[in-house]
């Protein structure tokens, strides 16, 4: 389960609105502990793919790098990644899966629809838990995102894929 | 010197985000650190023994690949090396056709392919 801020949520879904229709891409800090990835931060990252950022996104090494440090300061880890789809489905693709390599990370994607106007509107937002113990046997899982809303106290009924 | 494991990886190394290594070059360094925590070999290396492709290995600010002497490169206590797999990916799909989520479908990506022959 992925459970997040609703501030946070708004933010990624936002920040996809804003690059389309190019692809958007960031980065989940926070903390992991029974099946449970729980963010506490989300950092904006830049696409470096710019020739073909409509369909394919990709985080500089040296961005990533700086932006684990910047956890490791706030005694958080790398938790999972975020991108948008424009125009495609909130489903991972292959190229999503043969090149996702974080297991135990999960990787949010929103679909971005295009409006007649040329805007970007974030539609559909699902999380998918990278699984398995290598490359060899590594999948994607659907699952629950539990989105907090102010008081981490007070969290909404889970919402199972 | 320092190495910093990414999250996935920490599995292999007890739950800690940096190990602590003694080491000349930055192959030694690798060396030593699959010898401490075996589990790590078969993430980090291919069959071949080379590094992965995905999994880039940055001294302090720089990427071994791109140093004069790459894994050769000397290393000093003071050093740090993080490895960092690589985070990339997108709606394309690597192959269209066995891909349901793709915006054409068969029947036009194959009078597409026939436009295009
Ligand atoms: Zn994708």
């Amino acid at each position: 389960m992925l459970r997040i801020q609703f501030r946070d949520y708004e933010a990624l879904r936002a920040h996809g609105e804003e690059t389309y229709p190019h692809e958007c891409c960031g980065v989940l800090l926070g903390r992991a502990s029974d099946g449970t990835n729980a963010v506490h931060q989300i950092v904006r990252a830049g696409n470096t793919r710019t020739d073909s950022a409509h369909n394919r996104y990709q985080i500089s090494p040296v961005e990533l790098i700086r932006i684990q440090r910047q956890a490791r300061t706030a005694s958080l880890d790398i938790v999972g990644f975020y991108h948008s789809h424009p125009d495609h489905p909130a489903q991972w693709s292959s190229t999503d899966i043969a090149e996702a390599h974080w297991l135990g990370c999960s990787y949010i994607i929103t679909r971005i629809a295009g409006r007649p106007e040329g805007q970007g509107k974030a539609d559909v937002t699902n999380s998918f838990l990278l699984l398995g113990t290598s490359e060899e046997d590594k999948h994607f899982a659907g699952e629950a995102l539990e989105i907090l809303i102010d008081e981490p106290s007070a969290p909404l009924p889970t919402e199972v894929l | 010197m320092t190495i910093h494991i990414p999250t996935p990886l920490r599995a292999y190394t007890e739950g800690n985000e940096s190990v602590s290594i003694i080491a000349g070059t930055v192959k030694d360094a690798l060396a030593s650190l699959v010898e401490a925590y075996p589990g790590l070999r078969g993430n980090l290396f291919g069959t071949d023994g080379k590094l992965r492709s995905f999994v880039n290995v940055y001294l302090n600010e720089e990427d071994i690949r791109y140093l004069n002497l790459k894994e050769d490169s000397p290393v000093s206590p003071s050093d740090e090396l993080t490895i960092i797999p690589s985070i990339a990916g997108g709606c394309l799909s690597a192959d269209r056709k066995l891909d349901l989520s793709s915006q054409l479908s068969a029947k036009s990506f194959i009078a597409k392919r026939r436009q295009l022959a």
